[in-house]
């Protein structure tokens, strides 16, 4: 719904596209194609809104360095990718399903691994849900039903400030009508994060011991003794193991919500395996499932796309004309940081400032073409850089939250700079020209 | 003096605020390089709120502005946090165990007091 007051325009139920809550209740109020007022966004969706006027003035592209057309850009671009024997695609967690999709055929068409931030976030989780698979629900069953929150290894009061009342402990659901009196919530952490003080119970375990603790607790569930000894690691004495399995045990419905806590630290692929398999052992007592906390807006979407179109999540290789999955050998920081890839394609993301060190110098030393909308890190060693407009202010296209569910996004700016779609689009279509050009044909086997 | 830490570089709402406002902002670069330490790790390395310290691995080495966490049990003692950024990443290795992910979190850092001039 739109209303108009003078100047203003105000935008309701606007989707935000920061982080993977999607929260699409944003009441955005515009003036002279700016935005104003971000009305229920939290102070990360504020900061996103508030800081992507498209105002900027940042040119179109640039070259090496120097201001180029789009036009310009996407020639340079298309040259460098449609000559590269082993690029890389990566990003493409902060655009749209329809930008992804394109990134894919580009990725199919230059033999090239196609990776995205999944891979340096929940990859490990990814990968255990292969192997154990996951007990799911959409965020309004757990809205509507849950009286026991468990958070383990995430802080949603820094990292997703509205997934606290908007989808979980002091939301108001259908059985859960008083919120947060309705509600037990367990923050599990190293450290004693803001979310710990929004918590009734805080439990703070070693560095490094996830899995064991989520290990011991699988064992209780199993109705397994449990030596006070195996608890030692974890700092947490068996008792307290004993009292949170028995408040899971009396729950109706539990949810575990867990983020890079576990994926990132020792362990990696086994401590959401274990979240995995302890949310599933719990449904031999109540309701019990398991959510990773996702980051990136359209993280979510980017595996959905890569698994609907390929067949696999991340790291995906295309050189030999079919997709190939194998996390360690095409994901990224490997590819980069053993040597191997000669172009990339980065879309939305910023490797150059988030990668390790070896990873980043190999960056630095292959042409790089990148898609952005105001300037990054990536972009100050690019020899491609295309400005584009920001998905969801002055984009359109489809996100996935981080329960999977698809949502339309709704722009609200006019935008001197074309989406991540439309120059992906151009960028395929002239790189597929340029490869017919050069083949006399469509590329021939073993070339 | 130097000492062996566990570092975990993590998400602050700050960092979130000002990767917005832009990544080459000075607010982002304050916040990046901001490490909180347990006040008693802090005392027995020589340091103060504010002062400046060398995080060293094998993979790389950074310069960060120290400051003691809220409550003294925030963060245990041989625990350090850095909001993410290039400065944590720098300091990170790439091998990835056949995950794709780089060990990102809880990892062995080395901390000394930091006196160069800025």
């Amino acid at each position: 719904m739109t209303t108009e007051n003078g100047t203003s325009t105000v935008i309701r139920n606007v989707t935000c596209t920061y982080c993977g809550c999607v929260c699409d209740d944003i009441d955005l109020t515009v003036e002279d194609n700016k935005i104003v007022k971000a009305a229920n966004a939290c102070v990360l969706g504020k900061a996103w809104f508030l800081n992507h006027n498209e105002a900027h003035g940042r040119p179109a592209a640039h070259i090496r360095g120097e201001p180029a057309t789009t036009e310009e850009a996407i020639e340079r671009a298309a040259r460098i990718l449609g000559d590269a024997r082993y690029p890389l695609v990566f990003g493409m967690s902060n655009t749209t399903n329809e930008a992804q999709r394109y990134a894919v055929e580009i990725a199919e068409i230059c033999g090239a691994c196609i990776d995205t931030t999944t891979s340096v976030c929940h990859g490990p989780t990814e990968i255990a849900l292969q192997g154990v698979g996951k007990v799911a629900a959409t965020l309004a069953e757990v809205k509507n039903r849950a009286d026991l929150l468990i958070y383990w290894g995430s802080n949603p009061a820094e990292s997703h400030p509205r997934h606290l009342s908007r989808y979980t402990y002091t939301a108001r659901g259908l059985f859960t009508p008083n919120g947060k009196k309705d509600r037990y919530l367990v923050l599990v952490d190293v450290r004693r994060t803001p979310s710990a003080r929004a918590a009734d119970e805080f439990i703070q375990i070693r560095p490094g011991t996830d899995f064991e603790a989520l290990w011991i607790l699988r064992a209780l569930a199993r109705g397994e003794r449990v030596p006070e000894s195996a608890c030692r690691p974890t700092g947490m004495p068996l008792e307290r193991f004993e009292a949170l399995f028995e408040r899971m045990k009396s729950a109706r419905y539990g949810a575990f919500f867990f983020g890079m806590g576990l994926s990132m630290t020792r362990g990696k692929v086994f401590n959401p395996a274990a979240v995995f398999l302890l949310a599933a052992e719990m449904n031999r007592h109540t309701k019990f499932v398991a959510m990773p906390m996702r980051g990136h807006g359209n993280v979510t979407g980017a595996d959905e796309l890569l698994t609907w179109s390929t067949g696999y999540p991340f790291a995906v290789n295309f050189s030999r004309g079919y997709p190939r999955f194998n996390p360690g050998e095409y994901s990224a920081v490997d590819v980069l940081a053993r040597g191997e890839a000669d172009a990339a394609l980065i879309i939305s993301s910023d490797p150059y400032g988030n990668f390790p060190s070896a990873a980043r110098d190999h960056l630095a030393k292959i042409p790089v073409v990148i898609l952005d909308v105001k300037g990054n890190d990536t972009c100050a060693i690019a020899e491609v850089d295309i400005t584009t407009a920001p998905y969801g202010i002055a984009a359109p296209g489809t996100v996935y939250r981080m329960d999977e569910i698809p949502l339309r996004l709704r722009p609200v700016l006019e935008s001197p700079y074309p989406s991540d779609e439309v120059v992906l689009q151009r960028l395929l279509a002239r790189i597929k020209e340029l490869k017919q050009g050069a083949a006399g044909g469509p590329r021939a086997e073993g070339e | 003096m130097t000492d062996t830490f566990l570092l975990i570089p993590g998400r602050t709402s700050q960092q979130g605020v000002s990767a917005n406002e832009g990544k080459q902002t000075p607010g982002y670069e304050a916040e990046i390089s901001c490490l909180q330490m347990n006040p008693a790790d802090m005392a027995r390395l020589g340091l103060t709120g504010g002062d400046r310290a060398l995080v060293r691995t094998p993979y790389g080495q950074v310069v960060v502005t120290v400051q003691p966490t809220k409550k003294a049990d925030d963060l245990p003692e041989g625990v350090v946090f850095l909001p993410y950024g290039r400065l944590s990443s720098q300091v990170g290795g790439a091998e990835t165990q056949g995950t794709g992910m780089p060990d990102s979190k809880g990892f062995v850092v080395e901390i000394e007091k930091y006196d160069a001039p800025s």
